[in-house]
Formats: C-alpha cells, sequence, structure tokens
C-alpha cells in the first residue's frame, strides 16, 4: 500500500524555508492551513529538556514525525523552569516542523514579550498560543517575582495590533511584522462556568483564532460548553482544540488534579483506572476513547494531545483512533537521519534534509 | 499571619478568606447599589470639572486619591492602580488576582471558585462575573481591556474621569 503523501500546500522549497503565501492566510505555517481546509488538525505538547543540548529536543520530537500538525513548546508550565520555547521553536522551524510558541504573561513584561514576538517570527516561527501562565506557587521558584504586566487576552490584543497595524503597542512602527496565527487558552471545566463561552468570545474579540482546551476528561461538561459555542456561533469565528492526554495511573491522576491548576478529572475516570491490570495501557485506552468522543462533537477542529512523559505514544494514540482518515501530516526523513553518522543538531544546522 | 504561597501585594497584608465577612464581598453582591452610587459620583465628578480645573487638577492629586483610596480600600481592597475598571469586573477589584488579570479568571480556578494561587480566597473573576450579572450594564464585562498604565499607580480614578470630562 501506497503511504500517503503530506498536502502540496504544507511543503517548501526546504524544510526551514517558510510555506508559499496563500490568500486570506494570516501566517505562512501548516496548522493555520490545515485547520482552514477543514481537516481534524493534531496537536502535541513537547516536554521541553532541562539541558542546553538541542539533541534533547530533536530526541523528544522525533515521537511525534508524521502525527501531528502543530508542536507546542511550553514556556516554564507550572512555573518550573526548563528550556525556553522560543528557543525550542527555532530548533525545530530549522528542520520543517511547525512548531507553536507559547507565551506566558507570567514571565514578561510587555518591552520583552515584543521583542520575543519579531524575533520568534524571524526564525520562523508562524503560531503563538498567549497564556495567562500558572502561578509562581505551583513551580520550583515560588520566591519569583511574577510579572504579569499583560494578560492572555491584552497579548493577543497586542499581536494583533504588531502583526495587522504593523505597530507595537507604543505605537512606534514595525517595517516587516510578524506573519502569526494567534492561538489562546480555554478551560471549560473551571468556574464559572457558563462565563466560559463568553469568555471564548472576549478572547477571539482581542485577536484569537484558535483554541487549544485544558486537558479534557469530562465529555458531558465539554458537550455543553460547545453547545454554548455552537449557539453563539463562535465555533464559526476560530477552531477549537480540545486538549487529551494518557494518565499513566490512577496514583497519578488523584496527585493531577489536587495539584495542578485547573485540571478537573471525574471519580469516573480514577475508578476505571483503578479497575484495570495495566493502567497504563488503560490510559492510553481512555485517552482513545476520549479523541473518538471528542471527535464526534460539532464544532471542534481538532485535538491538543498532552502526553507528559509519555510522548513515545503519541503515534499510537493518534492510529488508533483513526482521527487522521487517512492523512499524512508533515514527516521528516528520520529514517534517514537514523542511517546518519552525524547528531540530529547537526543534521539540522546544515539543512541537509529534505521532506519525506 | 500566615505564609502565603506566592508574593502578595501589598506586601504585610493576607489575601482575604472567603469564609470570613470583608466589606469587598459586601460590595460585590451589591453590585447593582454600587453602580448606582457610582453614576451618581460619575456625574458629580463631570459636574464638578470646571471647579477642579479652576483649582487645578495637580493640586488635588494628592488629597483626592487620599479620599479615594481610604473609600474604595474599605468598599473593594482597591489597590490604587489608578484607572478603575470595577464598573466593568462586576465590582470586584482585578488588583486583588494575584496575577492581576484585567480581562477575566485564568484557567486554574478550583472547582470551589477559589484562587489558583490562594487556596482560600474567592477568585476575583468568579465573583465579578457574579457581581456583573446583577448590573444594569454588566456586559462591559466583555470589554477587552488595555494593560496597565504602571505610571498611574496611586493616582486618583475620580480626576481621571473628572479631567477626561472636561478635555
Amino acid at each position: 500500500m501506497d503511504m500517503p503523501a503530506v498536502h502540496p500546500h504544507d511543503l517548501g522549497p526546504t524544510p526551514a524555508a517558510p510555506l508559499p503565501e496563500l490568500p486570506e492566510h494570516s501566517s505562512r505555517g501548516r496548522l493555520e492551513r490545515v485547520l482552514r481546509r477543514g481537516e481534524f488538525a493534531i496537536t502535541a505538547e513537547l516536554n521541553p529538556p532541562d539541558s542546553a543540548n538541542p539533541d534533547d529536543v530533536y530526541e523528544r520530537v522525533s515521537h511525534f514525525d508524521g502525527w501531528v500538525d502543530g508542536i507546542n513548546a511550553t514556556d516554564g508550565s507550572g512555573a518550573n523552569c526548563h528550556m525556553s520555547s522560543v528557543a525550542i521553536c527555532a530548533l525545530l522551524t530549522r528542520v520543517g516542523y511547525s512548531p507553536i510558541l507559547q507565551i506566558s504573561c507570567r514571565d514578561y513584561n510587555r518591552i520583552a514579550i515584543q521583542g520575543n514576538v519579531l524575533g520568534a517570527a524571524a526564525l520562523g516561527v508562524c503560531n503563538v498560543l498567549a497564556l495567562t501562565g500558572d502561578g509562581v506557587q505551583g513551580g520550583d521558584h515560588p520566591e519569583a517575582k511574577p510579572v504579569f504586566d499583560l494578560d492572555s487576552t491584552s497579548l493577543l490584543a497586542t499581536m494583533k495590533k504588531m502583526r495587522d497595524e504593523r505597530a507595537f503597542l507604543s505605537g512606534r512602527k514595525i517595517t516587516d511584522p510578524p506573519r502569526l496565527f494567534l492561538g489562546a487558552a480555554e478551560n471549560p471545566f473551571a468556574p464559572p462556568y457558563d462565563w466560559r463561552p463568553l469568555r471564548l468570545a472576549k478572547k477571539i474579540a482581542a485577536g484569537a483564532q484558535y483554541f487549544q482546551t485544558q486537558y479534557c476528561y469530562d465529555i458531558p461538561l465539554l458537550k455543553s460548553f460547545m453547545q454554548k459555542v455552537r449557539d453563539m456561533g463562535l465555533d464559526k469565528q476560530a477552531y477549537i482544540l480540545v486538549g487529551v492526554g494518557p494518565l499513566p495511573s490512577a496514583k497519578t491522576a488523584k496527585w493531577m488534579r489536587s495539584n495542578v491548576a485547573g485540571v478537573h478529572i471525574p471519580d469516573a475516570v480514577i475508578k476505571r483506572l483503578e479497575g484495570a491490570e495495566n493502567q497504563k495501557a488503560e490510559g492510553i485506552k481512555l485517552c482513545i476513547d476520549l479523541i473518538q468522543e471528542i471527535h464526534e462533537i460539532a464544532g471542534v477542529a481538532g485535538v491538543h494531545i498532552m502526553a507528559y512523559r509519555q510522548e513515545e505514544s503519541v503515534g499510537h494514540i493518534v492510529s488508533e483512533s483513526g482521527i487522521l482518515k487517512g492523512r499524512q501530516p508533515f514527516r521528516r526523513a528520520f529514517a534517514t537521519l537514523a542511517d546518519s553518522e552525524m547528531p540530529p543538531s547537526a543534521v539540522a544546522m546544515g539543512q541537509v534534509l529534505t521532506p519525506a | 499571619m500566615s505564609r502565603v504561597p506566592a508574593a502578595f501585594e501589598p506586601a504585610g497584608k493576607a489575601p482575604r478568606d472567603g469564609k470570613k465577612f470583608a466589606l469587598r464581598f459586601w460590595s460585590n453582591t451589591h453590585s447593582r447599589g454600587m453602580e448606582i452610587t457610582y453614576s451618581l459620583v460619575e456625574k458629580m465628578l463631570h459636574v464638578a470639572a470646571p471647579l477642579f480645573k479652576a483649582i487645578g487638577y495637580e493640586r488635588l492629586e494628592k488629597p483626592v486619591a487620599a479620599v479615594e483610596a481610604t473609600i474604595k480600600g474599605a468598599l473593594f481592597d482597591c489597590r490604587m492602580c489608578g484607572q478603575c475598571i470595577l464598573s466593568s469586573s462586576g465590582m470586584s477589584c482585578p488588583m486583588n488576582c494575584p496575577k492581576n488579570l484585567r480581562n477575566g479568571p485564568c484557567g486554574g480556578v478550583r472547582a470551589n471558585g477559589n484562587c489558583e494561587v490562594y487556596a482560600e480566597m474567592p477568585c476575583v473573576w468568579v465573583k465579578a462575573w457574579e457581581g456583573s450579572k446583577a448590573m444594569e450594564h454588566g456586559n462591559k464585562i466583555m470589554n477587552v481591556q488595555p494593560p496597565v498604565d504602571h505610571r498611574l499607580k496611586g493616582r486618583s480614578s475620580w480626576l481621571a474621569v473628572s479631567r477626561g470630562a472636561h478635555e
């Protein structure tokens, strides 16, 4: 059987080159194209290394190759220190991936953020995700000064202004604006539940074009959220990718729901894991079941897989859930890479490879 | 004073415990009354604008800011950001949010409606949403707020309103 080909619009002359312009598109990135074509998009979260070695990034991302349309590089998630999002994104664009730059308002003021946005765009980053950021109390530096100069909504408005009005917040002109696809987060599983769809509308008004949600383990709650979203017509104004992830064990699930901000896991999910002989395998099966259910909900444009420390299971989850429907997301020739004597970073720097 | 899990502003104070009475919660549940009161204050500020101008806004800044800080400090735990948006936040002061969010709640709100950072404090924006539902112009909560101008910290919002009406 022939392998399905990557969509021609999703390939550039070289892996690192920006994709050819398409009308109406605000970015030259692959994620926006996939979503605009109406395909069920898949993004995945990369767990950033605690090291300065680029090969750690390339090793981790290899699990996503050919399975996802966008890769989120987290920005100090949980207020823990890791390799920066902008650096990981720059490493990923060099080899042709479509990274999503996460910007957390916790750590930078408006001067740093706007500078970083320009720099990231110059390095080939086409997608951003505007985040408030977890509080410093949850991380490894609780004594840190929380910045929060902007909030996620005003950050969206800032980037929209940079892109569309070609100006900084100050009004000073930008000669070549960043061509960005603007994203935001939403948590339908945290109070005030009846405001969450309206908050989505507010972020769309500020500039959000797509959303990635917090982990979904509660389908009825998601359905009532999406009902309101559809009633307001918001699913026609922005793409909504629902967050999912495999739970490694019932114990971890319990720990997560009481210690990770904004994570809601119903008792039924914990019971299902507890009842399984192999909890890890059951967690993956549960994730696949959830994806299939989410796929059936009208107005959902894709899923965002956060397989923390289980990155190797992402390919299995995507293929088993059947959501690709014969489509082939961008894939690098990692087979070539395995044969190569050079470490992936050296190959990336020289841009030796061409996409498969 | 119990230790807080992350820096609290102003230093030395503790975040409000939702189980204990505080005037700020009362003001929030009486948001409609506060809205009516403020619309009267706003009218007065507009009427008084020529007088304020004659005296000189800068001369008035310190005393008026002191009065405003006292009144709004008592009623709302006001932090004197100098660019008040209480009318757009259900009469719940957003500067009490440990992330200083001006456009709505973060994704970390606890299932009981409390703050992610200070577990005993009700989320400022959960309260804001409740307050705004009782207000006539509660839909102002949907306005996208610009980032805070940190130069205005400590200055009077009332004088700014009066000045804005005059100019």
